[in-house]
């Protein structure tokens, strides 16, 4: 029997294997083009491209005051005074702020846990903490005035680790909390406690062949947006204030900001400008409380631009992790057991590591079929850099580990490490360490046997008849080697990542869609409080109002809180949340289109009663393609608007002694193969090729989805070979805050990514889609870090890997 | 101090500039060009490329004094820039009637539609190479510079000319295909 090939979009990738799935059900009809499924182009992408495009750091107002904020330059402190008078005399200094000065009682924010001060009180947590702020008519005067406020500091003991952290005599970084974590972790400086107990570890350990046991590090990984945190505040005539920001989710950000201003949500009106990327690092607050209290303070537009300095400091990074895992096996390939411990580092303030706890632990084996286990992961608080999110969300920091495991298991029993991993891989109706069963498809073993079979580069591509091209050798234009010492490396891994909210919150979203006709043409508007930070949100938008609607002219409003939450741009979740709240929204103004059209039309044909109707081409028709109506005819000059909130099936939380239950909404899988050379003397990692297979259910956009799948893998990239936020661990103090000093990928750096895409559907989502944006960001790191100890022969137990790692100096 | 030179063709005087000034500064807050980025103002990341009497530079590097009676092209000059260098006729990729059918039409979020753009830029569109766009206008500016060097680049020399601009978001690949697309445009017009 032959089926509907289930693969759309190869680049260089290997030939498509047997269909998998069923193929994706569209509700409406896909006549109209531009719809979902193909690879339209960005409506923003003309104003990208000319430099119009207003990104949050180009706001400016007539009488605009530029913002600064002076930051701690020790990591834990009591602060004995402050003095700001010298700064306030400043020429051209309007106001100068600091804790004292806050307008309202709630002086704390946070995403989940309000704990984080808009301004030191008494102490400071961590290196870079804000203090004060000032606005003053040019940013030099504003950051020279900040330099003159003088802060007195009595420095104490900082906690950097878990040992400092949970020792008897551990000063608490956070006195009385009253949290709903606290009740059941062990320690004060522990934010929270997942363990996940399933099945009896003891008698499995009995039953293996092989037991491995393994201790990694994750360092800290920077989201390193381009666009630098900004935004402009401008005071209203009501006393409320308006802010221009780039963020992730506006209703967040107005929940923590309202009550810190002492303003009711209403008066503080948010839109979204143009962000330069997100990842994660723009869940948190950063300059937006400081840009509002100024121009509140001033009467005057506010604007905050941080340069990448004090970026570092303003936003959390990902979690640095230890992980200890041991994992048993028979002689025969399978995986008896694991046991893990995952300890992440939170740093100061909690942001979301619990969220980023659950999630490590609730996916800390993998996508493996393994009933026994014994999983328990913690978050700390430190006076490290406070983390949170970046894509990926705790699956990232276990991925790196259990793959490192998996290899180590393979080569113990002398198996191929892609059989072992297709032998305990799990498939549809696995059940998770949670207890949780995985309701559609799981297609682990046929995306490890995509990228294995794509071909392979060809060695020593650098070699020609002119000698070495040094550009495609490790160590490339500094021209360290013509070959000698280079040896190649082959490594491959496979993730497993939730999508959308989890643990019970309830995550949705909502969608205000308009349809009218403007000069003769029905046209279609989306109004989504969604924050395009990137990723193409904006183009799936229209693409879904095509499909849904029939119409070919689409209007996509800026995003702001005059309409309901839209939820966060991240967790993989936008297109499936708020693209299936705009599809929702379609669905019942169709509904509504169609009443009308039968209240006008209706005596003219039966089948405005008895046929299925569709919109498409901007007429109704029914669904054996006879045309009723035009929709403009329909429509006249009523327009049809619903606002609607949407949302997918519930989750529930994780049992806090035995980690049960239905945590996760969705899950998502890809796999990579890395091909790396390595110059064995210098220790210089090329990277050669990082192909990539993944599911995505349906991809509403190829173009956007391989974009995702290619930047997602070469950030995972970054982790394995480049990227670490360096803390020192006497002071807590952050070395290398600087493009300078911490390095993300080069287009030099990163290889060629062949990307295969397997679409197969899930059919508890909109248009069957799986959410696409994190799971390349999990293995991307394994498979490098595998192709590495592949080349070297070396353990290799921590990531980034340094080049003292590979020389052994 | 004041500071005179030329943008994009167009005599251009800025008043009350700090000798602590950068180009960019000048650019971005005195003169509402704000297409070139800071992203790291340390010169590391290369959003903020323009040309200086032809040559890429890094503005945030460039003290505004420096640039006094001289000539700068910035990504808002682009496609100007390149039509003048061709005497041609401006994109050549997606046709403008077809793009108006995907773009966003808008009464409140005007979206640049009829804009005429540069082969670099439309390729960029054309490819995916943009996402959040912070890179792009410096990616632009350097990729045009290339091609207009070498007009038939190798993969290699790509990477080379564009190893100074940083971007997060694409994994350079889609950027690839835009530079080489633009290229095959470019060679099929002549």
């Amino acid at each position: 029997m032959s089926s509907p090939t289930p693969g759309f979009a190869r680049e260089g990738g290997a030939p498509l294997g047997a269909p998998l799935g069923t193929p994706t059900k569209i509700t409406q009809g896909s006549q109209t083009k531009g719809g979902i499924g193909e690879s339209t182009l960005r409506p923003d992408g003309t104003l990208k491209v000319t430099g119009e495009f207003a990104y949050s750091s180009d706001m400016w107002h007539e009488d605009m005051l530029w913002g600064h904020i002076l930051r701690s330059t020790v990591a834990h402190a009591e602060i004995v005074s402050i003095d700001t008078s010298e700064a306030l005399a400043t020429p051209g200094v309007h106001a100068v702020m600091t804790y004292d000065d806050l307008p309202a009682e709630v002086r704390k924010y946070g995403l989940e846990i309000r704990d984080t001060p808009v301004l030191a009180h008494g102490k400071v947590r961590h290196h870079g903490e804000p203090v004060a702020i000032v606005a003053a008519d040019h940013p030099e005067t504003a950051r020279r005035a900040a330099a003159k406020i003088k802060v007195e500091y009595r420095e104490l003991p900082v906690i950097t680790d878990e040992a400092s952290a949970t020792a008897p005599d551990a000063t608490l970084i956070h006195q009385a909390r009253d949290d709903n974590h606290f009740g059941h972790v062990p320690h004060p400086n522990i934010v929270h406690r997942q363990p996940i107990i399933r099945g009896d570890v003891s008698a499995a350990r009995e039953r293996a062949d092989v037991v491995v046991r393994g201790e990694y590090t994750f360092g800290m990984q920077d989201q390193a947006f381009l666009g630098p945190e900004s935004g402009l505040a401008v005071p209203d005539e009501d006393g409320g204030v308006h802010l221009y920001i780039a963020t992730q989710w506006l209703h967040a950000d107005l929940r923590q900001i309202a009550p810190v201003l002492g303003l009711p949500e209403s008066k503080v009106r948010m839109t979204l400008s143009g962000v330069g990327g997100a990842f994660g690092g723009r869940e948190d607050l950063s300059m937006q409380i400081h840009a509002c209290l100024l121009a509140l303070r001033t009467g005057k537009p506010v604007k905050i631009v941080y340069n990448r300095f004090e970026s570092f400091f303003g936003h959390v990074h990902r979690h640095p992790a230890k992980l200890s895992y041991e994992h048993g096996a028979t002689r025969d390939g399978r995986l008896t057991h694991i046991t893990c411990r995952i300890v992440l580092d939170g740093g100061a303030y909690a942001s979301t590591t619990a969220a980023v706890v659950g999630n490590a632990a609730s996916l800390s084996v993998g996508p493996y079929v393994v009933d026994d286990v014994d999983i328990e992961a913690i978050g700390l608080y430190t006076n490290n850099p406070p983390c949170g999110a970046m894509r990926g969300f705790g699956a990232v920091q276990a991925c790196f580990a259990y793959e490192a495991q998996m290899d180590k298991v393979a080569k113990e029993l002398g198996m191929d490490p892609v059989e072992f991993r297709q032998l305990n891989a799990m498939e549809q109706g696995t059940v998770m360490p949670t207890g949780q069963p995985v309701d559609s498809p799981a297609p682990v073993a046929e995306l490890l046997r995509r990228v294995k079979a794509m071909p392979m580069p060809p060695e020593r591509q650098w070699e020609s008849s002119e000698g070495a091209d040094v550009r495609q050798l490790p160590g490339g234009l500094s021209n360290t080697t013509h070959g000698e010492g280079v040896v190649r490396g082959v490594g491959y891994a496979v993730g497993i990542k939730n999508v959308g909210f989890s643990e019970g919150f309830d995550d949705y979203s909502t969608a205000r869609v308009r349809m009218e006709v403007v000069g003769g043409e029905p046209v279609a508007t989306v109004h989504t409080a969604m924050a395009e930070v990137g990723q193409g949100g904006v183009t799936v938008h229209a693409q879904i109002a095509r499909t849904e609607l029939g119409v070919a002219q689409v209007t996509i409003h800026p995003a702001n809180t005059q309409v309901g939450s839209a939820g966060s741009t991240s967790a993989s979740r936008q297109t499936y949340v708020t693209g299936g709240a705009v599809r929702n929204s379609c669905e019942l103004v169709r509904e509504k289109v169609l009443e009308i059209g039968r209240r006008r039309f209706g005596s003219y044909h039966p089948a405005w009663a008895t046929a299925e109707l569709l919109l498409e081409g901007g007429k109704v028709v029914t669904d054996g393609g006879e045309v009723l109506a035009d929709l403009a005819d329909v429509l006249e000059d009523e327009a049809v608007e619903v606002e609607a909130e949407w949302r997918h099936r519930p989750t529930e939380p994780f049992d806090l002694r035995t980690g049960q239950g239905f945590g996760h909404v969705q899950y998502s899988f890809a796999a990579h193969r890395a091909v790396v050379e390595v110059d064995t003397e210098l220790g210089l990692v090329k990277v050669i090729e990082l192909a990539c297979a993944q599911d995505v259910g349906k991809a509403l956009n190829p173009l956007s989805v391989i974009g995702q799948i290619q930047g997602g893998t070469t950030q995972g990239l970054g982790m394995a070979v480049m990227e670490e936020i360096i803390v020192d661990p006497k002071t807590a103090k952050v070395k290398n805050p600087s493009f300078t000093d911490y390095l993300i990928p080069t287009i030099l750096d990163t290889p060629t990514i062949p990307v295969d895409v397997l679409e197969l559907a899930d059919d508890h989502a909109p248009y069957g889609l799986r959410g696409v944006g994190e799971a390349p960001t999990l293995s991307s790191t394994p498979a490098v870090l595998a192709a590495i100890r592949n080349a070297t022969g070396l353990e290799l137990n921590r990531t980034p890997v340094r080049p003292e790692h590979l020389t052994g100096t | 101090m004041r500071v005179s030179f030329t943008v994009n063709g167009r005599p251009q005087e800025a008043d009350d500039v700090w000798e602590g000034e950068s180009l960019l500064y000048v650019l971005r807050e005195r003169l509402g060009l704000p297409g070139a980025k800071n992203a790291c103002e340390q010169g590391e990341c290369g959003s903020c490329t323009v040309r200086l009497d032809g040559v890429p530079v890094c503005s945030c590097l460039v003290a505004a004094g420096q640039v006094e009676g001289r000539e700068v092209v910035t990504v808002e000059g682009l496609a100007e820039y390149a039509k003048q260098r061709s005497c041609g006729t401006g994109a050549r990729g997606t046709s403008l009637d077809e793009a108006k059918q995907w773009a966003a039409k808008g009464q409140d979020s005007h979206t640049g539609e009829g804009t005429e753009l540069s082969p670099v830029q439309q390729a960029f569109i054309d490819a995916g190479a943009v996402q959040c766009g912070f890179c792009t206008p410096g990616l632009l500016v350097a990729a045009d510079e290339m091609l207009e060097r070498n007009p038939n680049p190798t993969d290699a020399d790509i990477r080379e000319a564009l190893s100074g601009n940083l971007c997060r978001c694409t994994g350079y690949e889609k950027i690839m295909d835009a530079v080489r697309l633009a290229a095959a445009r470019q060679g099929e017009a002549v």
